[in-house]
Formats: structure tokens, sequence, C-alpha cells
């Protein structure tokens, strides 16, 4: 009787007697860093430990933080980036295509069963395909790149059960706001978390990724979603000639029944309605409508959690034919080129630009408050991003809300935070 | 192995921004350092002393993955940090940059005062303070071993020195 966690740890470590809490080294299938990540903490611990990098082709080198390279320190760290991928020969270098989180999968490079780590927290993303993905810090990550090794602690498989479908209006964002508005930022522990149920059927890949991105913020080592038929699917549609881990078929990285532990959840998608986190973190999440509402200044719509091709269709449906508020700034930089011009072919981007929105490049942007555009002291901005920590996004004196991508695209056309089910009614 | 030292006492969730606060994240690591738990004890950085031991309540070191977290503590010289539990970052940063963290769920803290002498047995995973003593978690050989080398990039450091020398 195993989880889907315990089968992949158990190929990744030849080890098939562990119980929960014990240690295992498990061999990494693939490593991912982007740009602040990458190279540049990479290369000197390399040359300090007179190692040679494990395995070219098993690290994906995709840059998406201080891109594009505004001022000489990006500069700088671009440089290095680049000739460590030449020095190297890496294979799998994605530069300023979009954020890594996002670009990973469009490239092919997951499959279920696959041993990930990744240097970013919200490296978790690739659970949605079946992978045990986590990430980790630079010292982890330099004796990834040294052995193709690292050591685990087997963590509890808790279970988050999804019933019911979600409603109208109503996103893969706000369940995961939910949880944390109930249960707060520690919720898991740093055990694993399993989202299943009848709910995940309904959700497509991309939804599926808000789920695993955002149990970083659950406090999850990991968040995974057991394969199927639309994961499948979407697998063979971007990447044809993928190889099956072990060659088994995807179906085969299930969790057995009763094979989970420690303390379960439950979010009945049918009664979910919109929600919203206020200032200074993910955990003061409440429906949107319980919360008096600021006058925001800025719309975000951006990063790997909210601006995706399916947050930018949700996006779009409430902008459509309107105007944003005089009152409101609306940004909204895409979370790859692949999204961006899937959006521009479906004429989401024009919808956007009739409604005033302005574009930002594909990066992580102010998101991670690594770029040019930041929030200033006076700013109250609704975001679609992940984290509303005080100061990420700018200045210490901003205000972040967090909300879905409908959500935002509400909040801009009144300037204030508005229930989106009670703007569309035409399509 | 076996470690003597004087204890300090903190209660539950001691965050990350406590150990490392984010605005002085831009210091250099020994000025950051002095900056270390002030939220909560004014004084620890000047008083505190080389191989004293940290015991804490529960969720020790949650928060951000930041490993300065780890790094202030080491540089301030203490030895090893005994909680109820640990964040979970934080303890895989600590193991990885050589610094001894065990979980002791059944840890009392009114049982002990600060600056009380307490050992600690890092193969039996044991705390003795006074005539208390507690269960902790015992950790495999390979992380002792690589905590005792001062962390993973100098346990793999080690290992490549030994295989030049052969």
């Amino acid at each position: 009787m195993f989880s889907i966690v315990e089968k992949i740890l158990s190929r990744a470590s030849g080890q098939t007697n562990f119980a929960v809490d014990e240690y295992l080294s498990c061999k990494v299938d693939l490593a991912m860093v982007h740009d602040s990540s990458g190279p540049r903490r990479l290369a000197p611990k390399l040359a300090e430990m007179k190692r040679k990098l494990f395995d070219k082709d098993r690290l994906a080198i995709i840059t998406d933080h201080f891109v594009p390279a505004h001022d000489e320190a990006s500069q700088k760290i671009k440089r290095v980036t680049e000739e460590f991928v030449h020095r190297e020969n890496i294979r799998h270098f994605y530069p300023e295509e979009g954020i890594c989180h996002v670009v990973l999968p469009q490239k092919g490079l997951l499959s279920p069963g696959m041993f990930f780590v990744g240097g970013d927290s919200h490296s978790t993303t690739a659970g949605a395909f079946g992978c045990y993905a986590f990430g980790i810090g630079a010292t982890d990550m330099a004796g990834v790149a040294a052995t193709g090794e690292i050591w685990i602690k087997v963590p509890q498989t808790r279970l988050v059960t999804l019933t019911g479908a979600l409603g109208y209006q109503v996103f893969a964002k706000d369940i995961i706001l939910n949880l944390c508005g109930r249960f707060g930022m520690n919720m898991a522990e740093y055990q694993a978390l399993e989202f299943a149920g009848e709910g995940i059927a309904t959700l497509s890949m991309q939804e599926r990724m808000t789920l695993s991105n955002m149990s970083a913020e659950l406090g999850a080592q990991a968040g995974i979603i057991a394969p199927d038929a639309i994961t499948s699917e979407w697998l063979d549609a971007h990447a044809p000639e993928r190889t099956l881990v072990d060659g088994m078929p995807d179906t085969y990285w299930q969790s057995d029944m009763g094979s989970h532990c420690g303390p379960s959840y439950n979010v009945d998608l049918d009664t979910l309605s919109p929600y919203a986190a206020a200032p200074h973190s993910p955990a003061n999440a409440a429906p949107l409508t319980d919360h008096d509402s600021p006058e925001f200044t800025i719309a975000y719509i951006g990063a790997c959690t909210g601006a995706k091709l399916v947050d930018l269709r949700a996006a779009a449906k409430i902008l459509k034919g309107k105007q944003i508020a005089s009152s409101i700034r609306l940004l909204i930089a895409p979370a790859s080129l692949a999204d961006q011009q899937a959006a521009r072919d479906e004429g989401l981007m024009q919808i956007f630009e009739e409604a005033g929105a302005r574009f930002l490049p594909t990066t992580c942007g102010m998101c991670a408050g690594y770029g040019v555009d930041r929030l200033g002291a006076e700013d109250i901005c609704i975001s679609s991003t992940a984290r509303n920590f005080k100061g990420r996004m700018g200045d210490a004196g901003s205000q972040v809300w967090l909300a879905s991508p409908a959500s935002v695209a509400a909040a801009a056309l009144t300037g204030k935070l508005t229930d989106p089910r009670h703007l569309v009614s035409d399509i | 192995m076996k470690l003597v030292g004087r204890a300090w006492v903190f209660g539950d969730g001691i965050d990350t921004d406590v150990l490392a606060p984010g605005r002085y994240m831009s210091l250099s690591p020994r000025e950051l350092a002095d900056h270390c738990l002030e939220a909560v004890r004014a004084d620890f950085a000047s008083n505190v002393e080389t191989g004293d031991v940290i015991l804490a309540g529960e969720n020790f070191g949650i928060g951000s993955s930041r490993e300065q977290a780890v790094e202030s503590l080491k540089i301030l010289g203490i030895s090893a940090v005994v909680a109820k539990s640990f964040g979970g970052i934080f303890q895989r940063n600590a193991f990885n940059l050589g610094l001894m963290c065990l979980s002791c769920p059944t840890l009392d803290l009114s049982n002990l005062r600060e600056f009380d002498l307490v050992e600690l047995h890092m193969k039996a995973g044991v705390l003795h303070a006074g005539k208390h003593s507690w269960d902790c978690e015992k950790l495999p050989e390979f992380l002792r071993n690589m905590i005792n080398d001062g962390g993973l990039i100098a346990h793999l450091n080690k290992q490549s020195n030994a295989k030049e020398d052969k």
C-alpha cells in the first residue's frame, strides 16, 4: 500500500522498505535553476568542491528573474549564465521565454513519476504533472549539481479532497486561498499534499498547476496530482516523443487506497466563492465579499500562478468590450511567450489593449520585485500572484491583495474589490 | 558524539524574519548575525558564546527558505538547536550548512532555565538537562557525518580531496 509520493521515492532511492520520517538518498531525474538561483551560485560552489556537473542534460536553465537585463548587475548575471551554458554545453537552456515553472512543461521535460528539484520555492508546480517536485536552496542545489543525488526525509502524503465542481467565475486560485485562509501558511508542516477527488477531473492542466504552485504557500514540500487522461493528453501534445518513467504508463503513478496519512482536508468546489487575501499574507484570505475594499491604484495580472493562458482567458472574459477605471492602472505580464502568442491568436491581447491595459515582458516581473516596474509606497495593488508579503513587489509601504485573475480584472473595472460573478452575463 | 553547552530558551514560532530580519538582508553575513533574534531577545547577539545551545518550542525557523537564518546562528557560535518542531526548509538548510538541529516533541521548556548546562548525545538522540532527559530524533549516520564535516559542501569537498589523495 503506497501513495504516489512513496512510489516515486521508492524508484528514486532504490529502496522499497521505508517509513515516514526515514531518510533516503534519491537520484534526481531533472533539476532546474533560473538566472537568480543558477550558474552565478552553482559555478563557484562546483569549483570549490572540484566537481563537475553530474549530467549536463539533466539540468534545465530557464532565465526569468533578472530579465530583461535592465541594469549592470542584471547584465552581469546574464553573462555569467550564458558563459556557463556555453562551457557546460547545456542542452535545455531557455532564455527569456517566460517563467521557469510554466516554460518547463511546455518544453516537454516533465513526465509523471519523475523526481524533480528546482532552485525556486514554486518548483512545486511540476507536481501537477505527477512528479515529486520541490524547491531547494543554493547549497542543496550545489550538491545536486555535483552528485545528481539529494537526501530527503520521507514525508506524510496528506490528502486534499476536492468535491464537486467549480462554479461560474471561481478558479483554482480561489481553492488555494480558501485553504490558506482556513489553515494558514504552515498547514502542511513540510509534508506532501496530494490533491484528489472528483473536482480534480474538472480542472485543466494550467489550473492544476496553480494548485501545485501554491502548495508552497500552504507550507508543503510538494503538492502532487496523480496523472489522468487530461495529464496524458496535455503531455502527448507538448512532448510527443516523451519517454515514460521506467516505461510505466502514466496511470501507474497513483496512490493506493488507504495510503495517505496525517491530517486530511476538504474543499467543496460547489459552494466555493471567489476569495481575496488582504495584505501582508496569503493567510489573510476570506471570501472576497467579506472584505472592506480599499481603492486600488494598480491591478496586476502576472506570475507563474496567475498569467497562464487559462488565467488570461478568465481575465479577458471580464474585460471584453469594457474600460478599466480611470483611477487604476492594469498591468499584464503573460507567463510565457507561448501563452502570450496563444492569447494573441485568440484575440485576448486585443481585448486587454482596448480595455486600457499595459503589457510587461513575459518574466517574473513585478511579482518578485526584481525588475524596473515596482510598487511605490502609496500603491495598493490587487494581484494574481502567489505572495503578498510586505515589500515583496516593491516599496515596504505598498500593499498587495491577492485574488484570481478574473477577480483582479473585475477590480480593474471598478477600482475596488468586485465579485466577478456580478459582472458578466453575456458569455 | 557528545556536546555540552549553555542553554538559551525560546518559545514557539521563532521565524526566519526573527533569525535573519529582511531589512538587514543586504548587510554582510557578520553584520546580519548581529541582529539575529533581537526582536525577542535584544541582548542575544552580544551575550551569546561559542558552543551555546538553543532550546525552543514549536516551528523553530518557520518562514522563508533563506539560508542566512542558519548562517547567522553558525556565525554567532551556536552549536545545536533542539526544538519541539522545526520549519522543514530551515532544518534542511541547517543540516546542509552543518548546524545540528534535532526535533524533540516531548521537550518541556518549563523545566529549563536560561544558561543551564545541557548535554546533547547526537548518536543516541538524547538531551540531558540537570535531572531531566528527553528523547530527540535520531539522525542517520550520513547526516551526522555531513553535519560534523561542516555541511554539504565541506562534506563533498572532503570526499573530492580523499579521492585525489588516492
